[in-house]
C-alpha cells in the first residue's frame, strides 16, 4: 500500500514548487489578524457547539455540548446505598490518574513523607503523556530566558493565561528538566553531546523544545513508572474513580472507584486527593477524530464539578493542525509540530503555502480549515477526506539526509508500515482534537477551589489560557504534578478527616432535575464505545 | 473449496479462531471493534507507543508467527489473531542515585542476561523492529551507549520477554541500561546546568514579578517586540541581548 495514483499526481505539483517555496518568507500574522482567523474558522466558534451550564458551582460557564451532556448526567451510583464507614483503603494522598502528572505527583508526595496510593483507569502509563512526540519546553540556552518563555506562553494563550501560573511554569521549567535528566530521561543532545538540543515549536521566538527523538513522552513515562515501582508506591490499575468524596468540613477526602474487570466498587479514604485524569479528546467534539489515548473521556472534570470545583476555559478545545488523514487506518493520529519546527511546509492542492508554519496551533488549525473548506484547495483521499500536505521530505532537504530517521523514527516507522516513505513523500493532514486547554482551575500549589483537591496536568486549567503552546503540556504535567504532590502531602500532615459524605452528589442531581436538564445517561463516561458501525462512521455517540 | 478471503472492500479474518468479515481499511484494533469487541485491556494509546495491544497472528497456510501492535497494523485476508493482555516480567528494584559500579550493576540487578543464547528470537518478535538481541549483547559487553541507542524505541509490550528461551525480560533490562547510561555515563548538559543555577540564585525573579504585574496593553507591546530566532541552523545572536529586561524598569 502506498499513495493512490490520484494523490501521487498531486505530489508532483507539490514537488514542482519546492524551490520556490523555500525562498518564500511568510510573515507572522498581527494580533488582529490572529483574532479574526480564530473567530471565523476555528471549530470552537461554530454556532451551537457549546452551551451554558444551568446549575452547580459552574453555572453560566460556556462549555462544549459533549462535556455538558456528561455534567448533566446521573451519577453511576446511588449515594444512599454506599457504606462510607468502612473504607477498603486508607491513605494520606490518593493520586487518581497514571500519566505523567499522576506519576510525578505520586513521587513527590512520597518524597514529602506521605503514604501514597496511585489508581488509574487503564494501565499505569496509558495516557496522553506517553503519546507526546514533540517534547518539553524549558529556556536553557544562552540567547533564551524564562522571561521570553513567559512572553511566548502568554501570547500563545491570547493573553488570557493566569499570570501567576505562567510565572511558576517558566521558572520551574529548567529544574523540572534536570529532575527528568537525573532520573535518566534520554534527551537529544547537540552533536558534541555537551548540551541538550533545542528545537522549535509554534509560537516560540527561540528554540526551546527538548525532545527524545519523537518518543519524548514515552521515555519520560516509562522512566517515571519504573521509578514509582522502585520506590515501592502502590499502584492499582483498571479502577477509575467514579465519584469524589468530601468530609463534613467540605474537604476532599477520597474517592469511590469501580474495578472495570470485576465490577466491584472500592472506597478509598485519603487525607488529600490529586486528580490527574487528563483530557477529553475521546468525546470527539463535533465528530472530529482525536490524537488522544483511549481513556481521555474527561472523567475527572465530571466528578470534580459535582463536588463544586470551579472550571476555567473549558470551551477552548485545541485542534492540532496536523492529524493524519491518510491512510484511513490511522486517521487523526498526531504528526508532531516538530516537523514544521525542522522546516516542513503546509501545502495546498496548488502546491502553495498559506500560513507561516510556526504560527501557534489555534492559528494554524483554522488556517488549514479555511484552505480546505472555504477556499476549496484540498487534496482528496480515496475515501473523499479532504486535507493539505505536510511536506516532510523538506526536513531532509534542509537539514540533510538521515535527519528524519534520527529525529522522527516513530513517525517514519508508522508510515513505513503502510508503504509510505516520509523521507520522500509528504503526509496528508487535517486538524484533529488534541488538547483540552482549560480544565479545573488551580492555584500555584495545584489546589482547586475545593479544599484538599489538587489537580495536575491536562485536567487542570488556567496556565495555558485559551491555547497551549507545543511543548508546554509535557512541562505543565511535571511542574504542577510535582507541586500538587508536594503540597498535597504537606496538607495531609496536618489534616484530620471528618465524616465522609456523598451528599453533594445527591444535591447536584436534584438541582439538575429541578432545572429540567437531567439526562438519562450515567457519567463519568469511563471508556468510549467504538463497536460495530461506529468504527467506520465517525459518529461516536 | 477454497474460501474467498477478500472482496474489493472487505477481508475475512479470524479473531480467537472465529471468522469475521471486516472493511479492509481498518487496523486490527478497529477491526475487532467493528466485530463487536469493546476493549478494557489490550487498548491504550491507539497510537503505537504504549504497548497495550500486543497481537500475534498467523496467516492461514503460512507457518510464520507475527507480532504486531493492533493499533498500527492493517488487517490482511486470512489473519488468525490473538491478543495478550498481560505478560509477567521480572523487574529489579534499584536506587538510581546509588548504583555503585556501572559495569557490575547489570550483573547485580539483572544477572539472568548472561543466559542470553543469542538466538535472536527477541529481535524477530519485536513489533517495533528493534534489534533486541544486539542491544542485550551490547549491554553484556558493557557498551551501554550502543545498548541504549538500539533499544530506545521500545514500547515495553513484552513480546520479546514472552518468547525469550532464556527467560530474560529485555524491556526492563534495557530500560535499566538506558537510565544508567544517561545518569552515569553522559556528561551533565552545560546549557541546562547554568540556567538551573541562575534561576536558583533568583536572577529572573524581579523581572518575572514585573512581567506578572504588567497591564495587558503593555504586555502585548513587549510581546510584539520579540526578536525571532531564524529557522535556519547555526550560531545566532539577538540584537538586544537583555530583552525584555531592558523594558521592565
Amino acid at each position: 500500500m502506498s499513495y493512490p495514483i490520484s494523490m501521487k499526481e498531486n505530489i508532483k505539483t507539490l514537488e514542482s514548487t519546492r524551490d520556490e517555496r523555500l525562498k518564500e518568507k511568510i510573515p507572522r500574522l498581527s494580533l488582529e489578524e490572529r483574532e479574526k482567523l480564530i473567530r471565523s474558522y476555528h471549530p470552537q466558534h461554530r454556532d451551537g457547539a457549546q452551551r451554558k451550564l444551568k446549575v452547580g458551582i459552574n453555572k453560566g460557564e460556556l462549555i462544549p455540548n459533549e462535556i455538558a451532556d456528561l455534567f448533566e448526567a446521573k451519577s453511576r451510583i446511588d449515594p444512599d446505598k454506599i457504606d462510607l464507614n468502612n473504607p477498603d483503603y486508607s491513605v494520606d494522598v490518593l493520586v487518581i490518574g497514571g500519566g505523567g502528572g499522576g506519576a510525578s505527583a505520586a513521587l513527590l508526595a512520597q518524597e514529602t513523607g506521605a503514604h501514597v496510593l496511585l489508581i488509574t483507569k487503564l494501565r499505569f502509563g496509558d495516557s496522553n503523556t506517553i503519546m507526546s512526540e514533540g517534547g518539553v519546553q524549558a529556556a536553557v540556552d544562552e540567547q533564551d530566558s524564562p522571561l521570553l518563555h513567559y512572553l511566548d506562553t502568554m501570547g500563545g494563550g491570547g493573553f488570557t493565561n493566569i499570570p501567576g501560573l505562567v510565572r511558576t511554569l517558566v521558572r520551574d521549567a529548567p529544574e523540572v528538566l534536570k529532575w527528568l535528566l537525573d532520573l535518566g530521561v534520554m534527551f537529544d543532545r547537540t552533536p558534541d553531546e555537551r548540551n541538550i538540543l533545542s528545537s522549535f515549536a509554534g509560537g516560540q521566538c527561540r528554540r526551546r523544545v527538548h525532545s527524545c527523538a519523537d518518543y519524548s513522552g514515552l521515555d519520560m513515562m516509562r522512566i517515571l513508572r519504573d521509578e514509582t515501582y522502585n520506590r515501592g508506591i502502590e499502584v492499582i490499575e483498571f479502577i477509575p474513580a467514579i465519584e469524589l468524596i468530601l468530609d463534613d468540613s467540605g474537604s476532599c477526602s477520597g474517592a469511590l472507584t469501580l474495578d472495570l474487570e470485576t465490577n466491584k466498587k472500592f472506597l478509598i479514604k485519603a487525607k488529600t486527593v490529586i486528580l490527574a485524569t487528563g483530557g477529553s479528546g475521546r468525546l470527539h467534539f463535533q465528530g472530529f477524530p482525536t490524537t488522544n489515548h483511549y481513556g481521555a473521556t474527561g472523567d475527572g472534570l465530571v466528578i470534580a464539578n459535582r463536588i463544586g470545583a470551579r472550571i476555567i476555559f473549558l470551551d477552548a478545545i485545541q485542534f492540532h493542525p496536523t492529524g493524519t488523514l491518510y491512510p484511513e487506518h490511522i486517521l487523526g493520529l498526531l504528526v508532531t509540530e516538530a516537523f514544521r519546527g525542522w522546516g516542513a511546509h503546509l501545502v495546498n492542492s496548488e502546491g502553495k503555502r498559506f500560513i507561516n508554519e510556526l504560527e501557534k496551533r489555534d492559528i494554524t488549525a483554522p488556517a488549514v480549515i479555511r484552505e480546505v473548506v472555504w477556499k476549496k484547495k484540498a487534496i482528496y483521499s480515496p475515501t473523499g477526506r479532504e486535507g493539505v500536505w505536510l511536506d516532510t521530505p523538506l526536513v531532509e532537504i534542509i537539514n540533510g539526509q538521515g535527519t528524519i530517521n534520527r529525529i522522527f523514527p516513530h513517525l517514519k516507522h508508522r508510515f513505513q508500515g503502510f508503504g509510505i516513505d516520509i523521507t520522500k513523500e509528504p503526509i496528508l493532514v487535517y486538524p484533529t482534537i488534541h488538547y483540552q486547554n482549560g480544565g479545573i482551575l488551580i492555584d500555584e500549589r495545584g489546589e482547586s477551589s475545593v479544599k484538599g483537591l489538587y489537580v495536575a496536568g491536562e485536567a487542570s486549567g488556567g496556565v495555558h489560557g485559551r491555547n497551549r503552546l507545543g511543548g508546554n503540556s509535557l512541562l505543565d504535567i511535571f511542574v504542577f504534578g510535582r507541586r500538587a504532590g508536594k503540597y498535597a502531602a504537606l496538607r495531609a500532615k496536618e489534616k484530620k478527616v471528618g465524616k465522609l459524605t456523598l451528599q453533594c452528589v445527591n444535591d447536584y442531581e436534584r438541582e439538575l432535575s429541578e432545572a429540567g436538564v437531567l439526562k438519562d445517561i450515567a457519567s463519568p463516561g469511563i471508556l468510549p464505545d467504538y463497536r460495530y458501525e461506529r468504527t467506520i462512521s465517525g459518529i461516536y455517540r | 473449496m477454497q474460501e474467498k478471503l477478500s472482496t474489493n472492500n472487505t477481508v475475512l479474518l479470524y479473531i480467537f479462531g472465529k471468522k469475521y468479515e471486516v472493511p479492509s481499511t481498518l487496523t486490527i484494533q478497529k477491526a475487532m471493534e467493528y466485530a463487536g469487541y469493546r476493549f478494557i485491556r489490550n487498548c491504550g494509546c491507539r497510537g503505537g507507543v504504549c504497548g497495550a495491544c500486543l497481537t500475534m497472528y498467523r496467516i492461514r497456510g503460512d507457518y510464520r508467527l507475527y507480532n504486531v501492535l493492533a493499533c498500527q497494523a492493517s488487517v490482511e485476508p486470512g489473519m488468525e489473531i490473538t491478543q495478550i493482555p498481560f505478560i509477567p516480567l521480572r523487574k529489579a528494584i534499584y536506587d538510581i542515585r546509588n548504583i555503585g559500579n556501572l559495569m557490575e550493576a547489570l550483573n547485580i540487578y539483572y544477572p539472568e542476561v548472561l543466559r542470553c543464547l543469542s538466538c535472536n528470537t527477541c529481535t524477530k518478535s519485536c513489533p517495533q523492529d528493534i534489534i533486541v538481541m544486539e542491544s542485550i549483547q551490547a549491554a553484556i559487553k558493557g557498551d551501554f551507549k550502543k545498548a541504549s541507542e538500539i533499544s530506545f524505541p521500545c514500547v515495553m509490550c513484552g513480546a520479546c520477554a514472552a518468547r525469550c528461551p532464556a527467560e530474560i525480560s529485555p524491556q526492563n533490562v534495557t530500560l535499566f541500561v538506558r537510565r544508567l547510561y544517561v545518569t552515569h555515563a553522559l556528561s551533565v548538559p552545560g546549557n541546562l546546568s547554568s540556567m538551573v543555577k541562575e534561576i536558583a540564585q533568583g536572577k529572573f525573579d524581579p523581572m518575572l514579578d514585573e512581567l506578572v504585574k504588567l497591564d495587558l496593553t503593555r504586555l502585548k507591546e513587549i510581546y510584539l517586540k520579540r526578536e525571532q530566532e531564524p529557522l535556519e541552523a547555526g550560531r545566532w545572536e539577538p540584537q538586544e541581548r537583555d530583552f525584555p529586561a531592558n523594558l521592565l524598569k
